[in-house]
């Protein structure tokens, strides 16, 4: 797997989501995805920066286009922070688990919503969400 | 401070979402719906989405809430204009939005009201011109 490009952005603050949303509709433009495939990339995107800011405490996004051994393209997104980290990820992924006030839908639905989904989190150190579309 | 502009359409409100919300503005809009809602005594509120290219789960919470709580004080929500891309996301997501009307565009979200309250056409309007007609309570938005 080959990454060709990639782009770095803060997750400070509330407006840093919106920006991340734009950031990334832009770069699921210039890979080509359909409009159904880009609205399900940039839902993910909204929905991890989310979690980055409010659980996470702030932290950054990593925007890679990937080519991988057979030439398909793709979009790479992680998601960075030194937060509190994940105690249990499995109970974190369960559809309707928050430990905030949100529904709970955030990391399953992206799940959901991409083609790659991996979690790292370590307690006191911070998480590391990685999500691929590929084309 | 950025709001959400509210516009009084005789016995409705209407609100159209045109920027991509942070998370503030969500809530401040659910806010002054409330408020609105009350002072206006209106009887239905239909929210446009159709600029919207995205719902995650905190719009959709949002939407959820503003329909909830309208109905408590005796007024019906209509979401209209949800783009195609955006249900089929919203729905592998894993929201359902339970409780929420919707209606294709505007027109048929004002008709589903009106049929919902037994209001006529005429009626609607005449309550519009009691009230002040198009009056809207954040006109000079200043961003």
């Amino acid at each position: 797997m080959q990454v060709t490009k990639t782009e770095r952005f803060p997750i400070r603050v509330q407006s840093d989501v919106v920006v991340v949303r734009q950031k990334v509709r832009n770069w699921t433009i210039e890979l080509g995805l359909s409009l159904i495939d880009q609205t399900k990339v940039i839902t993910a995107a909204s929905e991890l920066a989310r979690n980055t800011l409010e659980y996470g405490g702030g932290g950054e996004v990593e925007l890679a286009s990937l080519k991988n051994d057979i030439g398909k393209n793709g979009l790479r997104l992680i998601f960075e922070d030194q937060g509190p980290g994940i105690p249990d990820i499995n109970l974190a992924l369960t559809d309707g688990y928050t430990s905030g006030g949100g529904l709970g839908m955030g990391l399953s639905g992206s799940r959901r919503l991409m083609n790659e989904f991996n979690i790292e989190s370590e307690v006191g150190k911070g998480t590391r969400v990685t999500v691929i579309k590929w084309k | 401070m950025e709001r959400i502009p509210i516009l009084k359409l005789g016995s409705f409100l209407l609100v159209t979402i045109q920027v991509d919300m942070h998370d503030e503005l969500a809530v401040r809009l659910q806010d002054d719906l409330t408020t609105k809602i009350v002072d206006s005594s209106a009887r239905g509120v239909l929210i446009d989405i159709s600029a919207l290219d995205i719902v995650d789960s905190f719009i959709g919470r949002m939407l959820a809430g503003i329909a909830s709580m309208s109905k408590i004080l005796d007024a019906q929500t209509v979401v209209v204009g949800m783009q195609p891309a955006v249900a089929i996301t919203l729905v592998e997501l894993g929201l359902s939005l339970d409780g929420i009307k919707t209606a294709l565009n505007v027109d048929r979200g004002m008709k589903l009201l009106r049929d919902s309250l037994e209001l006529s056409e005429d009626e609607n309007l005449a309550a519009g011109e009691a009230n002040g007609e198009f009056e809207s309570i954040h006109a000079s938005d200043e961003n």
